[in-house]
């Protein structure tokens, strides 16, 4: 071995080991003392920072729980009860069960349903189009159809269907209520999913005269409050020209979708209704 | 010849409408006067359903600073105030009136005769001008009161009237100021006094000599006042580039043209001005072109406000067949109709009908970074990359960029050779990074 060699070695060693001395010291100084739950919290969640859960990201809802010390008010939807009770019994906190939900579009107004009237060419987003008119079928409330809401779905649960122009809504939906936020008109709504993934909803937000959404729309609410009678429970709210069933007080009695003039109120994955004498009564000409 | 020096683009002038006399248009049978017709809170109405009213009647009380009231176009009885579709496909608050008759509200001088002398006080000016709801012509529709009153500690030195019309097709501007020259120049002398300065300058882009040489003739009557002609360039008719091609000075970033000493005001709203305070008449009426390359009559109609558009295009001649969009404004700035039975409201400046061949948009691209954009804006931005920011929903970066100084002129969507749609990208990026910077100031 010649000296050179000798020499490099020896003096690239004493400078690796006074820079790990200074390192070592330095990282003692500084050191941030972290609740070590947090990682395991955080190692349960799924990871895939949705923000459905209403924090910033997976490990800051991780922080939050562990600060707070309890799971109130805390959920994560793509989890959902099985991520929360598996934290609760690591943390040895007591999880609450929370109903699974779901996205719903509330619109029907498909191609065939509100027929378009103008062209629009401009730059293809709901959220422009939606601050420059009322859209290509007319209804001021209504699903634009451009596709906001698909682009922000991080789950692949939504895609849009070329003949209506409507976006279809997957049952791998997590509800983390993104197309929520992305959609300018309000339209999707976070529901409880149901037994057996069965819903019933009012399928428009139209808040127009009854005459004046009919005329744009087949298959508006026209608020004509036949389902508020129908319904025993007092689960159909109604103002402004609106019906809306408030999912926590409907039992799936399946009454009042038949009464609707209009078609409005939509029931999802229920057995097929049994044949029987057409009550259903002809919408009154707008 | 004097312009502005930044970017700007020059389209096709196709002022078919430039010979055609202003005709009056019949007062139709039905107006739907809505209560929003200008920048600012939206007017209270005062009337109520089944009430008669005359014509110049208050019927919407503007209360607001940044409002302005609305007047009775027609005489007649209230039908309704309901929700109608406005222009957009939007509802929108409106008084509806079924005509009766053609009578006048007293105290409104009907006569022809001009009235030279000013005797209201600049304050009575000021006042008179927001009685009677006037509210900029040129198509943006800002309250002219607010413009009339200079803000402490800045001091007005020139009055600047915008002749321009830069728009291509319009010439509801170009004709006024052939036909109702003195009536203008006595209001420019009105807001002259108003703003306490001595000199105006009218421009007007050099494609109309004839109102170039009309208004001057009587300019000797009315001193102080001078006519610029302008190179023909778009957007000139901003009026920070109007200020730079007139005075080469620059309004500097997001501050008002009072900050170097200009009050800009359209050749329709000096009309307006002398209507209002030497006759005593609400701003009722308006001019309006309709005009297309298949218009049978290309013409300049004196309008009622809340006049169907149907009946404007009737009174042209007519639908033509092949019609494929309506705007309603220039073809730069101006919006597609949505609904044909839409009103004319305080801003409506022109109606043009493309045929369908000339309706559509190009086909979207992807951007080659040729830089046309950049080159022709006439705020010296870089709309490609507003574009990008604010499709990506970097708002603070726009804001950086200086998205707030686009003044969606529509120039850059014109040039792109890849017919990408900048400019409805930066109006979003606008309207988001505005909430932004109105966020923090609470």
């Amino acid at each position: 071995m010649n000296e050179i060699t000798l020499i490099s070695v020896i003096s690239l060693g004493s400078l690796g080991t006074i820079a790990a001395i200074i390192l070592y010291m330095v990282a003692q100084k500084f050191k941030v003392i972290e609740d070590p739950r947090i990682d395991i919290v955080a190692d349960k969640l799924p990871g895939a920072n949705c923000g459905g859960c209403g924090y910033a990201g997976c490990r800051a809802l991780a922080e939050e729980i562990v600060r707070k010390e309890s799971l109130d008010g805390m959920k994560c939807p793509p989890g959902g009860n099985e991520v929360i009770s598996d934290i609760a019994a690591v943390l040895g906190l007591e999880a609450k069960e929370e109903d699974p939900t779901i996205a719903v579009l509330r619109c029907s107004g498909s191609r065939e349903n509100a027929p378009p009237k103008v062209k629009y060419e401009g730059d293809i987003t709901c959220a422009f189009s939606h601050s420059l008119f009322a859209g290509e079928g007319g209804c001021p409330n209504g699903c634009l159809g451009y596709g906001d809401c698909v682009v922000s779905c991080d789950f692949d649960a939504m895609y849009m269907e070329e003949e209506t122009g409507l976006p279809i809504i997957k049952d791998n939906c997590v509800s983390c209520g993104a197309c929520v936020k992305a959609c300018p008109r309000n339209i999707v709504e976070i529901r409880k999913r149901g037994k057996k993934d069965r819903r019933i909803f009012v399928s428009c937000i139209n808040i127009e005269k009854g005459g004046v959404a009919r005329k744009n729309c087949k298959v508006a609410c026209i608020g004509c409050g036949k389902c508020v009678k129908e319904c025993k429970f007092d689960a159909i709210i109604f103002e402004n020209n609106l019906a809306y069933i408030d999912f926590n007080k409907c039992t799936l009695c399946r009454k009042c979708p038949p009464v609707c003039p209009t078609g409005a109120i939509h029931e999802l994955n229920f057995p097929p209704r049994k044949p029987r004498p057409e009550t259903r009564t002809e919408p009154a000409e707008a | 010849m004097k312009t502005f020096k930044l970017g700007g683009v020059h389209p096709p002038e196709n002022k078919l409408s430039q010979n055609a006399a202003i005709k009056v248009l019949p007062v139709p049978e039905t107006v739907t006067i809505p209560i929003s017709q200008h920048l600012g809170v939206p007017a209270k109405p005062v009337v109520a359903k089944g009430d008669k009213v005359k014509a110049g009647q208050l019927i919407a009380k503007g209360e607001a600073f940044i409002s302005a009231n609305v007047h009775s176009s027609v005489s007649g009885t209230v039908q309704k105030i309901d929700e109608v579709t406005e222009t957009s496909g939007y509802r929108k608050k409106a008084i509806i009136i079924k005509v009766e008759g053609d009578e006048w509200e007293e105290g409104i001088d009907l006569s022809t005769d001009l009235i030279k002398s000013i005797t209201l006080s600049p304050q009575e000016i000021v006042n008179r001008v927001n009685e009677k709801g006037i509210v900029g012509m040129g198509g943006a529709t800002f309250p002219s009161h607010v413009k009339l009153m200079v803000p402490q500690g800045k001091k007005a030195e020139f009055l600047i009237i915008n002749g321009v019309e830069c728009e291509p097709y319009l010439t509801s501007d170009h004709r006024l100021m052939l036909e109702k020259t003195e009536e203008m120049l006595v209001g420019i002398q009105i807001q002259m006094k108003a703003l306490g300065v001595d000199k105006a300058i009218i421009g007007i882009e050099n494609n109309k000599p004839d109102a170039i040489e009309h208004v001057g003739e009587f300019l000797s009557d009315y001193p102080g006042i001078t006519v610029e002609p302008l190179k023909v360039k778009y957007p000139q008719g901003g009026e920070k580039q109007l200020i730079k091609a007139l005075l080469n000075r620059e309004v500097p970033s997001g501050k008002l043209p009072i900050e170097v000493g200009c009050v800009v005001h359209n050749v329709g709203t000096s009309l307006a001005v002398y209507e209002a305070v030497q006759k005593n008449k609400p701003l009722l009426e308006r001019v309006v072109t309709v005009t297309g390359l298949n218009v049978k009559e290309p013409s300049n109609f004196m309008v009622r406000i809340g006049t169907p558009v149907a009946n404007l295009i009737e009174a042209a001649g007519g639908l033509p067949e092949n019609t494929g969009k309506i705007v309603n404004g220039g073809p730069m700035m101006g919006k597609a109709l949505n609904d044909i039975n839409a009103p004319v409201t305080k801003g409506t400046s022109g109606i043009l009908l493309f045929p369908e061949k000339e309706a559509h948009r190009r086909p979207v691209h992807n951007c080659i970074r040729c830089g046309r954009c950049a080159n022709i804006c006439p705020m010296g931005l870089e709309p490609y990359l507003l574009a990008v920011l604010a499709a990506n929903k970097k708002f603070e970066d726009c804001e950086y960029e200086k998205i707030m100084d686009c003044i969606e002129c529509g120039s850059c969507l014109y040039i792109c050779p890849s017919g990408r749609p900048l400019l409805d990208q930066i109006r979003i990026g606008k309207n988001e990074t505005g909430k932004l910077i109105r966020a923090r100031h609470k």
